[in-house]
């Protein structure tokens, strides 16, 4: 029989919000334990939300950006549990009216365009942290993460393969990152997925889905889903039953167990948060929030195009991660050279990416130092060899490019003498090389200027080279 | 000086007769005589007030407070968060538990000059009509110290009641501050909803509770009100910029005004005393130039009911953060987390507040969430809509406060559902957000006080203040002090 996975997904985006969703704490990440809390977000008692509206409009960006309805009279509700990080003991989510609802996400896969539905988009507040402390075996509160805001992504179960899910993850990743609203860390947690899987005969009656949690990276998401999959199949083709439950995958064993079955599923008796009033976006807010989206992939490839005359390979390499969209840009202004700009950053600096496995989020290379070293070739102070070095060197090394191409000696020759004395040295050693360009081998011109910019190490200015040797020829 | 009102008090203060010392060493004497009778307070804060009173003292000479009531004492109800002075809600729960943060109310009456003087004794976490179900013994009336003050509020009123503060706030969620102002013979006048910042009120049912003021006259309650109201960033729910001023003069006659009596209140299960001197309120109010017109309240039998489903689905999930971990009460036997939640929460939370809590998960739990807690929040729209629909006829509505007068310590504390329904004429305010007064009316046979209420719609402090005004400038129910063996 041939099998096929039905898969969903939901997605958590921590969103980049100065301060967090119910008050004013910084939402700082990697700051010590405990000290971006108040009696808010510490949940004391008496203490009430105040909802960020910066929250709020990134969501709605988000919806936008995946062609959801915008609620415009969208509510929260509070979903009770008890656990150690939730100091409420709830946590204010939106179950009734979510912010945003039904929008899709059109998907390449393997050439073909898939339509991946998105069933809801909602906000919530992030739960603190538990570290276990090893020395005094004690578990340890962190609540400097409660309150953070959130949203979470809802598809429908469009989804039939892990590549599927991997592609639409990191599609969805690029838009929430030239969206400004999430910077989309998976290992800082600041995004995250869960599974939601099931098996049925291809095209059969939909089987019994199972949701996986503590998926940390896009490697372990495709690794989960080929594991579930399997294992869902098996059971079936050995006549057994797969249980509805939560798993919880553990990548390093490369398995996943069960956490907790339907039957033992918390009840969250959620209910409206009273505390908040519904949030009415009307159509000034809207309008207001669409007229400050940020430009996206598309419309920066296109103004890369049309304003700086940049052809459409290089806007696509430059456009293909918005970091290193706003690497070239500052580049771009800082040089006042957007074309050579263009040509530096797709095509060096994505080659040295390559070559030393730099993400995008991880760039960290000076744009101002690239702008400086544009000036210097554009202005004829060095040549594109010495260029191509120094770029490198300060992509690797971040050294300083004018005190690099000083101890390099990499300054561009045009001294005239110096060129004069190298170009007749070459007449005079290159004799066979000279009468077969007066015989009108014309090509004996390249071998010759060569022959003088090896005199000059390399750091002859070419054009003033090229016109001493034909003087000296004619 | 204990028999003046607070804003006769803070003028003798600004006329230089009495200094704010004098006056809040007077009331903390009082209080030390006698609470151990009425078990009113749950911390008296006598070095920083009387630290406070100086202070106070120098700025008002200085000209820096100018408020009306600058360098009177008030007490808190005990579940009003106050930065560093303990906050028990009346709970074992948070018996040593200390607040970083002061209620918005607190830092405004701090403001304007007023001296907290201590934290007074409640039902536990504000639920109980009775002031008996704290974990640090019961209140008890001044009037008849063997019967109770009422609840939740009942510290703040029999206080106020026993002249051991000219001033006090309560919360009043289901009738908390109107019922034990009745049982106790003081006013109170508890605000709309949304009139007052709750930041900083330890929640019990948010979508109901507001903190109000209790006092011996309807002035002092109102100027109490004109200092704590207004909209709070803190609060979302206090948003809209209404500030009440109530210096509108006297009005000797209350032309125009139109008063609505609910027939149907008055058949059933009231005591005879109680309506008579609620009917006599409406005569003497008829009197006063108003016009009153009976009429049949709708949906009385729902009120009860929507009431107690709504707080306390609300209340099992404010509660929820007593968990044991953070603050408060722990659990000495418990070893496990799932211990910690369960052995903390059933010995730290009391009896009446285990039931509402019970009683609230349940309705909210899947499967039953339709059946009760929708069905409440609809009745709580038709009970709207039928006040929406009176007060187009009505600029007010006179009722009883509660079916009895106060009575014996104990004698319904283990009947909960009598209990509930001497809720039956207070919740409907508070499920339609609505502002009240209650004020003195009568004795009854025992010589226990009654009180009636005026019900308003929505921000019409200002008129029920005229109305409570002149009406109290015809009567003196409001004068009399409770005497007994603990004065």
């Amino acid at each position: 029989m041939n099998w096929e996975s039905v898969i969903g997904l939901e997605v958590h985006a921590e969103l980049a919000t100065q301060s967090k969703i119910f008050c004013g704490c910084s939402t700082a990440f990697g700051q010590e334990p405990n000290t971006q809390v108040c009696p808010v977000c510490a949940g004391m008692p008496g203490v009430l939300p105040r909802l960020n509206r910066t929250a709020v409009e990134y969501a709605v960006r988000v919806g936008l950006a995946l062609n959801c309805t915008i609620t415009r009279y969208s509510k929260f509700d509070r979903k009770n549990y008890f656990y150690p990080d939730l100091p409420k003991a709830y946590q204010v989510s939106q179950l009734y009216a979510p912010i945003c609802r039904d929008g899709h996400l059109a998907v390449e896969v393997d050439g073909t365009t898939k339509i991946i539905g998105i069933r809801e988009i909602h906000m919530e507040e992030d739960a603190g942290k538990l570290i276990h402390d090893a020395v005094s075996d004690n578990t340890l509160m962190d609540f400097s993460r409660c309150g953070v805001p959130l949203i979470e992504i809802v598809t429908q179960p469009d989804f039939h393969s892990a590549a599927e899910v991997r592609t639409f993850l990191m599609q969805l990743r690029e838009i929430l990152l030239y969206l400004g609203v999430c910077d989309c860390k998976m290992q800082e947690g600041s995004l995250r997925a869960d599974i939601n899987i099931s098996v049925r005969p291809e095209g059969g009656e939909l089987g019994v889905r199972t949701e996986m949690k503590n998926l940390n990276s896009f490697k372990a998401i495709g690794r989960a889903i080929e594991y579930e999959t399997r294992r869902q199949i098996q059971l079936l083709e050995s006549g057994k039953q797969v249980v509805q439950e939560t798993r919880r995958w553990d990548d390093d064993a490369g398995v996943s167990y069960g956490m907790r079955s339907k039957e033992s599923a918390p009840e969250y008796r959620y209910f409206p948060e009273p505390d908040l009033l519904p949030i009415y976006i009307d159509d000034q807010w809207l309008q207001s929030i669409v007229e400050n989206l940020p430009e996206m992939a598309e419309a920066k490839r296109a103004r890369y195009m049309r304003c700086w005359g940049i052809s459409a390979l290089e806007a696509a390499t430059l456009t293909s991660h918005v970091y290193v969209a706003q690497l070239f840009e500052e580049v771009a202004a800082l040089s006042r050279n957007p074309m050579e700009a263009a040509h530096l950053v797709a095509g060096e600096i994505m080659r040295l990416m390559n070559q030393t496995d730099t993400l995008p989020e991880d760039l960290a290379v000076d744009a101002k130092k690239l702008a400086t070293l544009i000036t210097l070739v554009s202005s004829a102070k060095i040549n594109r060899n010495a260029y191509k070095e120094a770029v490198e060197a300060v992509f690797i090394d971040g050294v300083d490019p004018e005190e690099y191409i000083a101890q390099r000696g990499l300054r561009m020759v045009s001294d005239a003498d110096a060129i004069a004395e190298a170009v007749a040295a070459v007449i005079t050693e290159q004799r066979q090389a000279v009468a077969d360009y007066r015989a009108g081998q014309h090509k004996a011109l390249g071998f010759l200027i060569g022959q003088a910019m090896r005199k000059l190490q390399g750091k002859g200015n070419p054009a003033l080279v090229r016109k001493a040797m034909l003087e000296a020829l004619e | 000086m204990l028999n003046m009102t607070a804003l006769a008090l803070a003028k003798a203060i600004r006329a230089k007769k009495l200094s704010v010392t004098e006056a809040v060493a007077e009331y903390i004497k009082q209080i030390e005589q006698t609470n151990p009778h009425l078990n009113t307070f749950l911390t008296v804060s006598k070095d920083t007030a009387l630290a406070r009173a100086q202070t106070i003292q120098a700025q008002i000479a200085a000209g820096e407070i100018t408020s009306p009531l600058a360098g009177v004492p008030i007490a808190l109800k005990d579940n009003i968060s106050t930065l560093g002075i303990r906050t028990t809600c009346a709970a074992k729960m948070l018996e040593n538990y200390v607040p970083v943060y002061n209620a918005t109310v607190v830092d405004r009456l701090e403001q304007a000059g007023m001296i907290v003087i201590g934290k007074l004794n409640m039902d536990e976490f504000a639920m109980g009509g009775s002031s008996e179900t704290g974990a640090y013994g019961t209140v008890r009336n001044p009037w008849d110290t063997e019967r109770v003050a009422g609840g939740s509020s009942g510290g703040s009123a029999a206080a106020v009641a026993a002249g051991e503060v000219p001033l006090a706030l309560g919360s009043d969620t289901g009738g908390s501050i109107r019922q034990p102002c009745a049982f106790c013979g003081v006013t109170g006048i508890k605000p709309t909803y949304g009139a007052v910042s709750r930041y900083g009120l330890v929640a019990y049912a948010s979508s109901l509770d507001q903190v109000g003021s209790i006092g011996r006259t309807i002035d002092d309650c109102a100027a109490v009100l004109s200092l704590i109201a207004g909209p709070d960033d803190n609060d979302s729910t206090c948003v809209i910029s209404k500030t009440f001023t109530f210096d509108t003069p006297l009005l000797e006659r209350l032309a125009g005004f139109r008063i609505g009596l609910p027939r149907n209140y008055f058949a059933g299960g009231i005591n005879a005393d109680v309506a008579q001197a609620v009917l006599a309120a409406a005569k003497e109010l008829a009197a006063a130039g108003a016009q009153v017109e009976e009429f049949d309240m709708p949906l009385m039998d729902y009120m009860v009911p929507a009431y107690y489903i709504i707080a306390c689905a609300e209340a099992s999930s404010n509660l929820s953060r007593y968990d044991g971990l953070k603050y408060g009460y722990r659990s000495p036997a418990a070893e496990t987390l799932a211990e910690v939640y369960r052995l903390s929460r059933s010995e730290g939370f009391g009896l009446e507040v285990k039931r509402r809590i019970m009683l609230g998960s349940f309705v909210l739990s899947s499967g039953y969430y339709d059946a009760y807690y929708k069905k409440a929040l609809q009745t709580r729209t038709l009970i709207k809509q039928a006040y929406d629909r009176l007060f187009e006829r009505f600029d007010m509505i006179l009722s009883p406060v509660a079916p009895t007068t106060a009575y014996k310590l104990g004698e319904n504390v283990d009947d909960p559902l009598k209990m509930y329904m001497g809720d039956i004429y207070t919740v409907s305010v508070n499920l339609a957000g609505l502002p009240a007064v209650a004020l003195p009316c009568g004795f009854d046979r025992q010589n226990l006080p009654i009180g009636f209420q005026l019900i308003g719609a929505a921000f019409s402090e200002s008129k029920l203040v005229s109305a409570a005004r002149t009406y109290q400038h015809r009567t003196s129910f409001h004068l009399q002090q409770p005497g007994g063996a603990w004065v």
